[in-house]
């Protein structure tokens, strides 16, 4: 099921982009040396740090739950 | 010890954090002459050190916890705790060196601010090798918890106050002003101030797992 979601989102993203691609649109991804492509590339890396870090404190407290 | 098992502060830190990076990079900035946009570094590069203040702080305070109770716990935290800390310690240097580059010309120009800093930082490398050159447990324990509590005093000197009686590069060393004193603005500060709360939560978040893991292990070992 999340695998076909994923999917999903990703050809999603694939066919706005590909039809962004030829008219250069106002969107604010675009603007102004592109900065926001920066930030949201580094909110990315760093949600994805955060998710994995709440994942290693999960299986950690089924661990600990476990042990007891 | 409760808290270390709950989600808030977790949370907590993770807003925080992100709240910086979009702030950091999207707030207006002071324009500087040789800094232009690399100041907002500030935001990235200092709350490593501050995380790494953190950490070492709490391992020291359970290495003189340790001595008193003699509790295996207190050793453990006081290790893992130094172990994250190394870890945002090199992050802060490499940060600070790439920075360097494009502020003072070199990746690493000799400063009194870099050098102490790498001489800091062997002192802590100092510790961990201290620790696995000693087999027998309560004997380690209370070598390197003597030993930390040495550390960090040193440290601390060695970061902050012998570089400030010498010229530095580094913002607020010598006749160098820091830039909390022209440069910052308020809108730095609203971005800084809970940049370094959320790093400081991240390190200690870190630790925690890493104690966490420690426990089960030693459990395990016992058996």
């Amino acid at each position: 099921m999340i695998k076909r979601l994923i999917c999903l989102a990703v050809f999603l993203i694939g066919y706005v982009s590909a039809f962004a691609q030829d008219v250069e649109m106002a969107d604010t991804m675009r603007s102004s040396g592109k900065i926001y492509v920066v930030v949201g590339t580094i909110a990315i890396v760093f949600i994805g740090l955060v998710i994995y870090l709440f994942t290693i404190d999960r299986r950690l407290t089924r661990l600990e739950k476990y042990k007891d | 010890m409760k808290f270390i098992y709950q989600a808030w502060w977790k949370i907590l830190a993770v807003l925080l954090v992100g709240y910086t990076i979009i702030a950091g990079f999207l707030l207006p900035v002071p324009a500087l002459p040789i800094l232009h946009e690399t100041i907002r570094n500030v935001y990235f590069h200092v709350p490593m050190w501050m995380a790494m203040f953190l950490v070492f702080g709490v391992s020291v305070f359970y290495s003189i916890r340790y001595l008193g109770s003699g509790k295996e716990e207190h050793d453990l935290i006081a290790i893992e705790c130094v172990n994250t800390g190394v870890v945002f310690y090199i992050l802060g240097l490499v940060s600070g060196m790439l920075w360097a580059r494009y502020a003072w010309g070199e990746y690493w120009s000799n400063d009194p601010k870099q050098n102490s800093a790498a001489i800091a930082f062997l002192l802590y490398c100092a510790y961990l090798v201290l620790r696995n050159a000693i087999d027998e447990e309560q004997k380690r324990a209370r070598i390197s918890a003597i030993y930390n509590i040495f550390a960090f005093p040193i440290m601390i000197v060695l970061l902050f106050i012998l570089p400030r009686m010498t010229d530095s590069l580094h913002p607020g060393n010598g006749g160098n002003p820091a830039f909390g004193k022209y440069d910052m603005t308020n809108e730095m500060r609203a971005v800084l101030y809970p940049a370094f709360i959320g790093w400081m939560l991240i390190a200690l978040w870190i630790a925690t797992l890493r104690y966490r893991i420690r426990l089960i292990e030693n459990k395990n070992n016992s058996l």
